[in-house]
């Protein structure tokens, strides 16, 4: 394109990283299902070995399709590059991994997806790595927990799956004045949605296996560098400035520059953690990006139609959808996401644990599954099944309490929709 | 010149238009970053000069090292900077003396004072940019390593 133009959101979600394949002119990107390439010769080779020159050697680190993901992700979010992986607990780990040492901590939000809860509170564990949760709603929360030994600040941008907006930007200002990295989870808002790097982001992770991919046939995740971040400022990331022996004493930050994060997250992160992205499902998640623009203005227009239902409805408590008037995150969502406030939330059932099994046994549209982002609506009852393994305070905490349904409104016929839980919530007060 | 922003038009005329290069504080340490850059530019075709007074006599990736710019037998289409942004006033006036049409300072030197007398003098210059980053983002290369190079193109990538 002509350089005075700057390209559309929309337009990148097309084009960006896609261009002809360079061998063969292919329009669409090519699945190049190989696991390791050629040298040229043995210079070649340790040129590569060395990260003196661009190319591939192994699917592990990287992947001509693969990298064509990593690219379109890093220009949605503004980003400087990107590391795909595997799915998105694997993008949390590689995320932390970067600059993660035995005994170090660092603080996120406690209302998280359930899945990263237990995580970052018992496996990181494993690791010598201390997550320490406080309530986001108050973001002075994150400065009162600091201590010496924090590297980070980790949040979701919409939570998961309490509907629950962040304050990004006070919690930005929070990391930065005491020098840590912040790191934002943009799974449920999407860069269509909201952009957390233009808030004060150094990392944004995601599980493509949602509405990025859309279709729920892959799973995948991506974690993206703003570039931004001064790795130098203080002596806690030490992994990226100081010599990495195992490439005889290079320092990332130094021979990289804003590039350090993303080739430090091939070079030792998918190395040595070796969560790599299938090629397939990258293809299918690129083609699943090409309309994420659609799919979103669908998804939450639906999404706020029968959140407003739900909260008329007799058998519903309550809803919490920070696009509605009543939701005390409204204001944030507007701030963050004025495009609208994502398509997963919550809401509570008056007849309580048994009315949630009821409800979800009986609909017929809504798919009872454990996921979310589908172009199909899905419906679950989180404490008998994804928070599960909480205990009945850290459900309650989350948003998962015995009462609570959560929804990802798809992208499906808004009647049907809304026929379907009137059906659900009738058989449910029986 | 705003030396904020390159255009890509601006860079790509740059690089396609350079064929010797002399690189001011190339080391000869294969994990530094000028080696990096040196070996990077040679694969592309770039005859790099060395020049290094601590390494003055001995040989960088085949070439021989010269102390200053001064003493580089043959004509520098390009003068690459790889010192602190205080010590890049000299090496213009040299890189004048030598009528280099280019001065490129590395990522993180920037000298304003040296680029306004280098563009009085007629040559172009670029500043906290690295050519082997350059290169490869408008070559296509760099996203293989999974970088946003900013280039939208339904056109074949020239490699």
């Amino acid at each position: 394109m002509p350089e005075t133009r700057k390209p559309g959101f929309d337009t990148l979600a097309v084009h960006a990283g896609a261009s002809p394949d360079p061998a063969t002119g292919a329009r669409s990107t090519p699945i190049y299902q190989t696991t390791a390439y050629v040298f040229d010769d043995v210079d070649h080779a340790a040129s590569l070995f060395n990260l003196q020159s661009y190319g591939y050697i192994y699917s592990r680190i990287g992947n001509p399709t693969v990298s064509v993901l990593e690219e379109r992700m890093a220009s949605l979010e503004g980003g400087r590059g990107a590391i795909a992986v595997a799915t998105g607990h694997a993008a949390q780990m590689l995320a932390f991994f970067a600059f993660m040492e035995p005994g170090d901590q660092f603080i996120a939000s406690r209302k998280l997806y359930g899945g990263s809860i237990t995580q970052f509170g018992r496996s990181f564990k494993k690791f010598g790595w201390d997550a320490i949760f406080v309530d986001p709603d108050e973001p002075e929360n994150f400065r009162r927990a600091l201590t010496p030994k924090c590297k980070a600040i980790f949040v979701e941008s919409i939570a998961n799956p309490g509907g629950v907006v962040t304050d990004i930007a006070a919690i930005a200002e929070i990391a930065h004045q005491a020098g840590l990295l912040f790191i934002v989870d943009n799974t449920l808002a999407t860069p269509y949605l909201c952009r957390p790097f233009e808030w004060g982001a150094d990392l944004i992770v995601h599980s493509t296996t949602k509405f990025l991919a859309g279709h729920g046939h892959a799973m995948g995740g991506v974690v993206i560098d703003s570039g931004k971040f001064d790795w130098a400022q203080n002596q806690k990331f030490k992994t990226l400035t100081e010599p990495e022996p195992a490439y005889h004493g290079l320092r990332f930050y130094e021979n990289f520059g804003d590039l350090a994060f993303t080739v430090q997250g091939h070079a030792v992160g998918l190395r040595d953690l070796g969560a790599s992205l299938a090629p397939l499902n990258a293809f299918l998640t690129i083609t699943g990006i090409e309309t994420l623009p659609l799919r979103m203005e669908r998804h939450v227009r639906n999404a706020l139609a029968a959140a407003q239902h739900l909260e008329r409805h007799p058998a519903v408590a309550w809803v919490s959808y920070a696009g509605l008037e009543s939701s005390p995150y409204r204001a944030l969502a507007q701030k963050y996401m004025p495009k609208g406030a994502g398509s997963v939330f919550t809401f509570g059932l008056k007849g309580g644990y048994e009315a949630g099994v009821k409800l979800v046994e009986s609909v017929e549209l809504f798919s009872h599954l454990a996921n979310i982002g589908d172009t199909r609506s899905l419906i679950i009852h989180p404490a008998s099944t994804t928070h599960r393994q909480l205990t009945e305070e850290q459900q309650a905490a989350a948003g998962a309490g015995p009462e609570v349904v959560r929804l990802s409104i798809g992208i499906e016929s808004i009647e049907d929709i809304i026929a379907d839980l009137d059906r659900g919530l009738a058989a449910s007060a029986r | 010149m705003n030396h904020d922003n390159y255009s890509d038009a601006y860079l790509r005329e740059i690089l396609h238009s350079v064929k010797t290069v002399a690189m001011v504080g190339a080391s000869p340490l294969w994990n530094r970053p000028s080696y990096f850059v040196m070996k990077y530019l040679q694969s592309k075709g770039y005859r790099i000069i060395p020049v290094n007074p601590q390494a003055a006599g001995e040989k960088i990736l085949g070439e021989t090292v010269y102390a200053d710019l001064a003493e580089v037998p043959e004509p520098i289409d390009m003068v690459d900077i790889f010192r602190r942004s205080e010590a890049a006033l000299p090496i213009v006036d040299e890189a004048i003396r030598k009528h280099a049409k280019i001065v490129w300072m590395q990522l993180g030197v920037r000298n304003d004072e040296a680029a306004a007398k280098a563009e009085a003098a007629g040559l172009k210059v670029v500043m906290n940019r690295c050519p082997k980053i350059e290169y490869s983002r408008l070559h296509g290369e760099l996203a293989w390593s999974g970088v946003n190079t900013g280039i939208i193109s339904s056109k074949r990538r020239r490699l």
